[in-house]
C-alpha cells in the first residue's frame, strides 16, 4: 500500500493528494471556530459563568481590585461577539490566563500536552495491538460459540467503569506488588543512564494506557469482525474460493487486505474516548496530562484553562480526524481524490 | 450493497422492524442476547419496583437516604447483605435506589439523542443540498469537541439533577444518530415506493414520518439501546467525578465516589455498585448487539 503511494510520487501524480490536504485542512478552519464559538458560549452564558468566578458569589466582600482584574479579563464591559474576539485573541497570545496562578492558559496546557499525546498514542497502539486478532478470530468462527465469547467478553471490557478497573489496577500493582506505577515516572531515584529512564517512564505510560484501551479493544475488535465479515460477502471473495484456493488464504490474503482499511479511520473514534477517559484515568494515577489539569480547573472553576482545554481537546480530535481522512485516501485507491 | 435481497429492510417497506419475519426466530438463537435481554427486564421491574415502593415509605433491608452513625462501615453480613457506608446508610438499598437513577439518565439521555438525531437526519437527509450541508457541517463540529469534556464543563457549571445530567447527555450525544438516519433517507429517498406517495400527493412531513422514517428506524433501534448503556457509563463516571447526581441521591456513581477513600478498609462500597453498572451495561450492550445481528442479514448467511 505504501509502496503504491510512493509510486505516484511523480510530481503530477501527487497534486491530487496534496490538495485534498489542502482542502481538509481549510474545511478544519470554520470547524475549529465553530467549536471556539460554542465553547466561549457555554463557559460565558452557563448559569454561574460570569458571576461564579472562584470564590466571588461565596464572597461578596471579594478584592475589587481582584474582581476589576477578572472583569478587564474577560472584556465584560464590551458586547458579547467583541468579548469573543479578544478572550480568541488573548488565548493566542497568552494573555488569557489561569484564575489560579496567573500563568497564561494556553502555556499550562500546552506544556501537559506531550504527556497525553504519549497516552493516547500508547493506548492506540494497545488497542490495535489486541482488537485486531481478536476481531479476525471472532469473523473466523461468525455465529458460533467462540465469536459469541469474544463477543461477550468485549463486550465486558466495555461495560467495566474505567475508575474501577483503575482502583483495581492500582491497588494491584502498587499496595500488592509494591511496584510505583503512579505519576510520570519513579520519584527520587537515581537513573544511571538515560535508556533506564526512558523504560521507567514508558511502564507510567503503559498502565494508565492500559486502562485507556480496554475500551478501545472492545470497540475496535467489533468493528474489525464487522470489517472483515463485510470483505468476506464481496465478489471477489467468491472469485477466490472458485479458483480453488483454501479457506484460510481466502481469508487472511484476500479478505484481510481489504477489511484492515476502514480500520484506519477508527484512530478517529478512539481520540475522544482516550480524551475523555484521560481525566478520570490520568487523575487515578497522577498522571500529568491534560485530562488531570481539566479535573483541576473544574473543580477551580478557572474558565479560562477550562476555555483553552476545550479549544486544544477540539484542535486534537481535528488533526486527529484529519489523519485518519488522508492516511485512508493513502491506503484505499477508490477514495483517493482525483 | 449490490443487490437488493440483502436489505430486507427495502425489499418490505411497510413493515416494522419488530414485525419483519424471522426477527424473533433470529434473536432467539442467540443465547446470550436472550439471557441480557431477561436481565434488562428484571433490572427495569427491580429499579423501578423498588423506587415505587421507596416513594411509598417501605424500605428495604433498611432505609436508603437515613444517616445511623452508630451503624459505620459495617461489612456484609445478614442484616445489611452489602454492608453500610461510611454514614451507616446500607449499601444494597442505596443500590437498589440508585437502580432508577441509572436507568432513568439512560432512557432520557437516549430518548433526548434519539429525538434530536432523527430530526435532524431526516431533514438533512430527504431535502439535501444547502439545508443538508449546514446540518451536517454542524454534526462535524459536534464531533469535534471532545464530548466528556464538554459533559463536565456544563455539568461542573450547573449543579446538575438527574434530570440536567440527562439533559446534559443527551444534547451532546445526538450526532451519530443523525448521520445514520440521514445514509438511511438517502438511499430510501430514492426507492419507488416514495416516488409513488409523492406522485399521490403526500407532502413532505407525511412522507418523511409515515413512508421513509418507519424504514430507517431499525438501526437506530438498535444504536438507542447501545447508547442506554453508554450513558449508564458517563453518568457513572460524572459522578464518580462528582459532578453527576448529588448527594443525598444516590446514583451507582456517586456511592463509589463517596467510597473511594475508604477503599482499603470498606471494599464492599465500590464493589457492588460496580458491578451493578457492569451488570446493567453489559446486558444492553450485549441485547443491543444480539438485536443488531439478527437484524443484519449478512450475519446470518454462512461463508
Amino acid at each position: 500500500m505504501v509502496g503504491a503511494a510512493i509510486d505516484r510520487a511523480e510530481p503530477e501524480a501527487l497534486t491530487p493528494m496534496w490538495t485534498f490536504i489542502i482542502r481538509r485542512l481549510l474545511i478544519s478552519i470554520p470547524l475549529l471556530i465553530g467549536i471556539t464559538i460554542i465553547s466561549f458560549l457555554i463557559i460565558n452564558l452557563a448559569p454561574g459563568g460570569q458571576v461564579a468566578l472562584p470564590g466571588m458569589e461565596m464572597n461578596p466582600g471579594l478584592n475589587p481590585k481582584v474582581r476589576e482584574m477578572i472583569a478587564k479579563q474577560f472584556h465584560f464591559d464590551r458586547s458579547l461577539p467583541v468579548q469573543y474576539v479578544l478572550m480568541m485573541k488573548d488565548m493566542v497570545t497568552g494573555d488569557l490566563t489561569s484564575f489560579k496562578d496567573q500563568r497564561s492558559a494556553i502555556g499550562k496546557v500546552l506544556e501537559r500536552l506531550p504527556a497525553t499525546l504519549a497516552l493516547s498514542v500508547m493506548a492506540f497502539l494497545i488497542s490495535t495491538g489486541g482488537s485486531l486478532p481478536l476481531g479476525i478470530y471472532a469473523s473466523r468462527h461468525k455465529g458460533r460459540w467462540r465469536d459469541k465469547v469474544i463477543s461477550v467478553a468485549s463486550f465486558a471490557m466495555l461495560s467495566l467503569p474505567s475508575f474501577w478497573v483503575a482502583y483495581m489496577l492500582v491497588l494491584l500493582i502498587v499496595r500488592v506488588l509494591h511496584i510505583p506505577a503512579l505519576g510520570l515516572s519513579t520519584f527520587g531515584v537515581d537513573f544511571q543512564n538515560g535508556f533506564r529512564e526512558a523504560v521507567d517512564v514508558s511502564w507510567h505510560v503503559f498502565m494508565p494506557a492500559v486502562v485507556l484501551a480496554l475500551g478501545g479493544i472492545a470497540g475496535e475488535s467489533r468493528y474489525m469482525r464487522a470489517s472483515m465479515v463485510e470483505a468476506m460477502n464481496e465478489d471477489y471473495i467468491r472469485t477466490a474460493r472458485a479458483k480453488g484456493l483454501s479457506e484460510s488464504a481466502v481469508a487472511y490474503k484476500h479478505a484481510l487486505r481489504n477489511s484492515l482499511r476502514p480500520i484506519v479511520t477508527f484512530v478517529g473514534y478512539l481520540l475522544p474516548a482516550f480524551l475523555g477517559g484521560a481525566v478520570i484515568i490520568e487523575q487515578i494515577f497522577g498522571y500529568p496530562g491534560m485530562g488531570r489539569l481539566m479535573y483541576q480547573a473544574l473543580l477551580e472553576r478557572d474558565m479560562p484553562v477550562l476555555m483553552v482545554e476545550l479549544t486544544i481537546g477540539s484542535a486534537l480530535l481535528l488533526v486527529g480526524n484529519m489523519i485518519a481522512d488522508v492516511l485512508y485516501a493513502v491506503v484505499d485507491p477508490r477514495v483517493r481524490p482525483n | 450493497m449490490p443487490d437488493g435481497a440483502t436489505q430486507p429492510a427495502i425489499d418490505a417497506p411497510q413493515e416494522p422492524v419488530l414485525k419483519q419475519i424471522g426477527f424473533w426466530q433470529r434473536f432467539r438463537k442467540n443465547g446470550p442476547a436472550v439471557t441480557a435481554l431477561v436481565v434488562m427486564v428484571l433490572l427495569f421491574v427491580i429499579g423501578m419496583g423498588y423506587w415505587a415502593l421507596h416513594g411509598l415509605g417501605v424500605n428495604w433491608p433498611a432505609d436508603p437516604l437515613e444517616p445511623n452513625p452508630p451503624a459505620q462501615l459495617i461489612a456484609p453480613c445478614w442484616q445489611h447483605p452489602l454492608g453500610t457506608d461510611d454514614l451507616g446508610r446500607d449499601v444494597m438499598s442505596r443500590v437498589l435506589l440508585g437502580a432508577h437513577v441509572s436507568l432513568m439518565i439512560g432512557f432520557v439521555a437516549v430518548g433526548i439523542a434519539i429525538v434530536i438525531g432523527i430530526i435532524l437526519g431526516s431533514i438533512s437527509g430527504y431535502f439535501g443540498g444547502w439545508v443538508d450541508m449546514v446540518i451536517m457541517r454542524f454534526v462535524d463540529m459536534m464531533m469535534c469537541i471532545p464530548t466528556f469534556f464538554l459533559i463536565l464543563t456544563v455539568a461542573a457549571l450547573l449543579q446538575p439533577s438527574i434530570w440536567i445530567v440527562a439533559l446534559i447527555i443527551g444534547v451532546t450525544s445526538w450526532m451519530g444518530t443523525a448521520r445514520l438516519v440521514r445514509a438511511e433517507f438517502l438511499s430510501l429517498r430514492e426507492m419507488d415506493y416514495v416516488q409513488a406517495a409523492r406522485a399521490t400527493g403526500a407532502g413532505h412531513a407525511r412522507i418523511i414520518f409515515r413512508h421513509v422514517l418507519p424504514n430507517a428506524l431499525p438501526p437506530v433501534f438498535v444504536t438507542a439501546v447501545l447508547g442506554v448503556a453508554g450513558a449508564i457509563l458517563t453518568e457513572a463516571s460524572l459522578s464518580y467525578l462528582g459532578f453527576g447526581v448529588q448527594p443525598p441521591d444516590p446514583s451507582w456513581g456517586n456511592i463509589i465516589s463517596g467510597g473511594k477513600q475508604y477503599i482499603l478498609d470498606a471494599w464492599w462500597l465500590i464493589v457492588f455498585p460496580s458491578v451493578a453498572i457492569f451488570i446493567t451495561t453489559l446486558s444492553f450492550y450485549v441485547a443491543g448487539e444480539g438485536m443488531r445481528v439478527a437484524m443484519d442479514p449478512k450475519e446470518t448467511k454462512q461463508i
